[in-house]
């Protein structure tokens, strides 16, 4: 067990652990933000993505002792703190969940993606999203979001569905 | 339609998905919590000679280890079996026992023989590797066929040739007329695979018994709370009903492998009676893919017979259908009940004969799975239809149109008896097949596709025009037919003193959207608004006795029984909106949210009533106050949606991979609630039917080890497999319901998947390939090209 002060949300968090803890792990049980989901604990899901200074990542498969000093963790709960992200707005605005169980994971892989790439075409979106397994099907309402979210304009959908 | 019913309105849950604010039951915990681990058998099947707990029950920070023994010292039996299908000869059903725990022998890898409960979770990981079992290997069964076969491995002891019934349905003499005298026959030989529905929340539960109340809570995955708790408690663990509360909180995908009552949360509730501390369980996804049931898994030889015209003059199936291991809560009605019945498909076919066999092998059990027996009908009957109207030269629609019962509405005209027991309520199937051509342009849709082949490349096109039965259902049918449950469901309207509603539903939901088009409907029906209505299910303790959501049910079968407390709230309502216009009820007209007296403009509205209700000061003297009813609604009948599904496809050359180039679905739900949702039910069920075409198969080795089992092996569809759908409806109503609504949450599935090989069958129309079994890698698809025979 060893002590580590995480950057997470913007607040300060020291916790007493074992150093091969993954991240989620951390995340869910110590730090009570449960917004971020076990899957597959193979990182084969995404269920389990945060950013790691802005990068997606899958914390099932990060080991605590891994972290950098001073990176800055943001989870489902931390990306966005007074507005809702203009990805949240998209998945809202797209009716994009069924059970909500992948989304947080999508959510945050969108989020990162867009920071890094804000005019996407179709095609990069499937690359960026393949990754993330939605059981429920939401696939073709995840696409149509991020190219809303893209779009800058909620009044204005990218793609369709012809 | 109303202001809201019918519209697109945007989904009340999301707003806690959206910032993972859901609960799932893994979010919950308890004070004094501990953590269990199951020991489970990386055996097939073998005899258990002794299980050595010491070095586990020493680690620091084990609590207890319980063992199969234990399990049957305690007099304990274990999950049950709720449908009776008994033999053709009227011998009783063969029914194993399947105990929350193994003593004698394991029967599948993942059964479980030993439970390990610790403070942490690592540490009852850590611990359960150190159990010790001693096994006897055991030769195992693993293919369907092959297990009714003498000198195969016997999974059970009393259930000779591993046969738990064997079953028909039809009229086999007119069906053996019919087949002698055809024209034309057209075979098809297939196993429908064994799916792994996995769900990316993996199964999960927290029990817990508090002494000092003498009463048991269960947090679960379940699509049932109710069932559950009726299962657990009367049948398992003995507990009387009152003292169990059964919770469901937001529950990441079921897909009905979360229908089922379970082993490990029986032995988790068991548990935390004898260590006195609530018990919390998380599977992992490698036990996820050996515990949560299977889907399909049946071996099929399926024929259909013409006469010269083109005509269907008969329609045979002869199945062997695997249970897995152990008989689980449905796993029996799904080959019969769940697929015979649906063998008349949308046409007239005069003589059907459906037999079918269910076997037990040494794999994970196998159980309902989105559309549970349906797409085993559907792919037989579809894949018989397009493979047929190429070997008879004609179009494949032409084929389907000529051949399609005619128009009914159930009202007008009476439903139409099938020959296979069922009698489907209401349908158009020609408008609907004409729709979906239409909205794919099918005479360029051919002509691409001529033009490609004239080019070398492989573009196909498949077909699909199936039918299904839902909303189940009927009690006394089904109650006839061996089940061992009602099939009704209920729910309570209660209105608040100041006029807000909140609706109780025995239904429960796991991504159908139920909070957002339940209110839709009471909202329109009051005349109120959506922030006006909430729902509440998923709690035993809050909610009237529902059986749950799975078998795209919970609208047509919830749906009326909330419609039920509606008219008793508007009737009571009228009575006391009477009282305070001093008139009769039969003077007053609901609408616009107001009982108004005919032709004048005196009216009160529905949240004075409420309050009226709630404040009874000036009030008819024979009325109770108050304005809160429950109902419970048995279905007339299923409900028989339908719909017309066509997939283009183009075939690799080089490597046989099939790309999904465009996919086009019309779907006949009957009335539509809310566009979104349906839509969002298709795309769901289309995906995964994708997923069995193409991708998804639980692969056994002959020693009954799954070798796929985890998400690297097991290939599900992801969001670079399909093209945009383009979905599209017709709504023919359902005659038998208040909402005239059927279900659309499997149709997607059911339909889709003999669309997408009849795709590729076309494409490969030109290199002899007699057929292709699932799922169509690129490496199956590959041989068959370029050997000229069967992959």
């Amino acid at each position: 067990m060893s002590e580590f002060t995480l950057n997470i949300n913007g607040k300060q968090k020291t916790v007493n652990v074992d150093e091969d803890t993954p991240l989620l792990w951390v995340i869910r049980d110590t730090l009570g933000y449960t917004g971020t989901k076990f899957g597959c604990g193979r990182g084969l899901c995404g269920a389990c993505t945060i950013h790691i200074d802005g990068e997606a990542t899958r914390s099932c498969v990060t080991p605590i002792d891994n972290l950098d000093e001073d990176v800055e963790l943001t989870t489902i709960e931390g990306l966005s703190v007074e507005n809702p992200h203009p990805i949240q707005e998209a998945w809202l605005e797209g009716d994009v969940p069924q059970c909500g169980y992948c989304q947080s994971g999508q959510i945050m892989t969108a989020a990162a993606f867009l920071e890094r790439n804000p005019n996407p075409e179709e095609n990069d979106i499937d690359t960026a999203m393949k990754m993330n397994i939605c059981r429920c099907g939401t696939y073709p309402e995840i696409k149509e979001a991020i190219l809303t979210a893209a779009n800058g304009s909620l009044a204005n959908k990218g793609g369709s569905d012809e | 339609m109303g202001k809201l019913v019918g519209q697109p309105i945007k989904r009340v849950e999301d707003n806690r998905f959206i910032k993972g604010e859901g609960k799932y039951t893994d979010d919950f915990n308890m004070p004094n919590q501990t953590f269990a681990v199951y020991v489970r058998s990386p055996h097939a099947h073998a005899k258990i000679n002794s299980v050595d707990t010491s070095a586990a029950e020493a680690m620091d920070g084990v609590v207890k280890v319980f063992t199969g023994q234990d399990i049957a010292d305690a007099g304990l039996a274990g999950s049950i079996c709720g449908w009776q299908v008994d033999f053709k000869n009227g011998d009783t059903m063969k029914e194993p026992p399947h105990p929350i725990m193994v003593a004698d022998k394991v029967r599948h890898v993942g059964d479980p023989v030993a439970m390990v409960i610790a403070e942490d979770k690592y540490t009852a990981r850590d611990a359960a590797e150190l159990v010790n079992v001693d096994y006897d290997v055991l030769g195992a069964i693993v293919d369907p066929k092959a297990a009714v076969e003498d000198g195969a491995a016997q999974v059970h002891d009393d259930v000779p040739n591993n046969t738990i019934y064997d079953w028909e349905l039809g009229d086999s003499a007119a069906t053996d007329a019919a087949f002698e005298n055809a024209h034309h026959v057209t075979s098809l030989s297939y196993h429908n695979q064994k799916l792994v529905p996995n769900a990316i929340e993996p199964r999960a539960a927290l029990a817990h018994y508090d002494a000092n109340e003498d009463k048991y809570t269960l947090y679960s995955t379940s699509q049932n709370p109710h069932l559950a708790r009726l299962v657990i408690g009367a049948f398992v663990l003995a507990i009387p009903e009152h003292k169990l509360r059964v919770i469901s909180p937001d529950v990441g995908g079921g897909f009905g492998s979360k229908i089922f009552v379970y082993n490990d949360e029986c032995g988790c509730l068991w548990a935390s009676k004898q260590i006195g501390r609530p018990v919390k369980w998380t599977a992992d996804r490698s036990e996820a893919f050996i515990t949560d049931c299977h889907g399909r898994d049946h071996v099929t030889d399926a024929q259909m017979a013409f006469d010269a015209d083109g005509n269907i003059t008969g329609l045979r199936t002869k199945t062997y259908a695997s249970m897995g291991a152990y008989l689980s809560n449905f796993s029996t009605c799904v080959p019969t009940y769940l697929h015979g019945t649906l063998m008349q498909g949308l046409y007239t076919t005069p003589a059907v004969h459906v037999d079918v066999t269910a076997v037990v092998t040494n794999t994970v059990p196998v159980d309902a799975y989105r559309g549970a027996g349906r797409p085993e009908a559907t792919y037989s009957i579809e894949r018989l239809m397009d493979t047929a109207a190429r070997e008879m030269g004609m179009d494949p629609t032409e084929l389907r149109r000529k051949n399609f019962i005619p128009a009914f509405d159930g009202v007008e005209q009476p439903g139409y008896q099938t020959q296979v027991a069922l009698q489907y309520d209401s349908g158009d199937y020609e408008t609907n097949m004409d729709k979906a051509l239409q909205v794919a342009d099918y005479e360029s849709l051919k002509a691409t596709r001529d033009k490609a082949k004239s080019e070398g490349r492989l573009v196909g096109i498949g077909f699909s025009t199936f039918i299904e039965a839902c909303g189940i259902a009927p009690s006394a049918v089904v109650g006839s037919l061996g089940a061992r449950v009602g099939l009704y469901d209920a729910a309570s309207i209660r209105v608040h003193p100041t006029g807000k509603v909140t609706i109780h539903s025995g239904a429960h939901a796991h991504g159908q959207g139920h909070e957002t088009t339940f209110a839709q409907v009471v909202a329109d029906a009051f005349g109120i608004g959506m922030d006006d209505v909430n729902v509440i299910h998923g709690d035993t303790e809050n909610v009237p006795f529902g059986m749950g959501t799975y078998g795209s049910r919970s609208l047509a079968v919830c749906g009326s029984a909330i419609m039920k407390s509606v008219d008793k709230v508007k009737e009571k309502g009228a009575r006391i909106a009477a009282h305070k216009l001093e008139c009769s009820p039969d003077d007053l007209e609901f609408a616009n949210g107001a009982w108004t007296v005919k032709g004048t403009d005196k009216s009160v509205g529905f949240g004075d009533v409420a309050l009226t209700a709630y404040v009874p000061h000036d009030y008819p003297a024979d009325e109770e106050p108050g304005l809160d009813f429950a109902s419970f609604y048995d279905p007339a009948n299923f409900v028989y949606p339908f719909g017309t599904h066509i997939c283009v496809v183009e075939v690799d050359k080089d490597t046989g991979e099939v790309d999904v180039t465009k996919y086009v679905a019309v779907d006949d739900c009957g009335n539509v609630i809310n566009p979104m949702i349906v839509d969002g039910q298709v795309h769901g069920g289309v995906a995964q039917g994708i997923g069995q075409a193409l991708y998804e198969g639980a692969v056994y080795d002959d020693d009954g080890q799954l070798l796929n089992g985890s998400m690297l092996d097991y290939t599900m569809p992801r969001a670079d497999n399909f093209p945009m759908f383009e979905t599209d409806k017709t709504e023919t109503p359902c005659p038998h319901n208040p909402l005239g609504v059927k279900g659309i949450g499997e149709a997607g599935t059911i339909a889709s998947t003999p669309a997408v090989v009849n795709a590729v069958m076309d494409a490969l129309s030109d290199y002899g390939v007699k057929d292709l079994q699932m799922p169509l890698t690129p490496e199956r698809v590959w041989s068959a090209m370029n050997s000229n025979g069967n992959a």
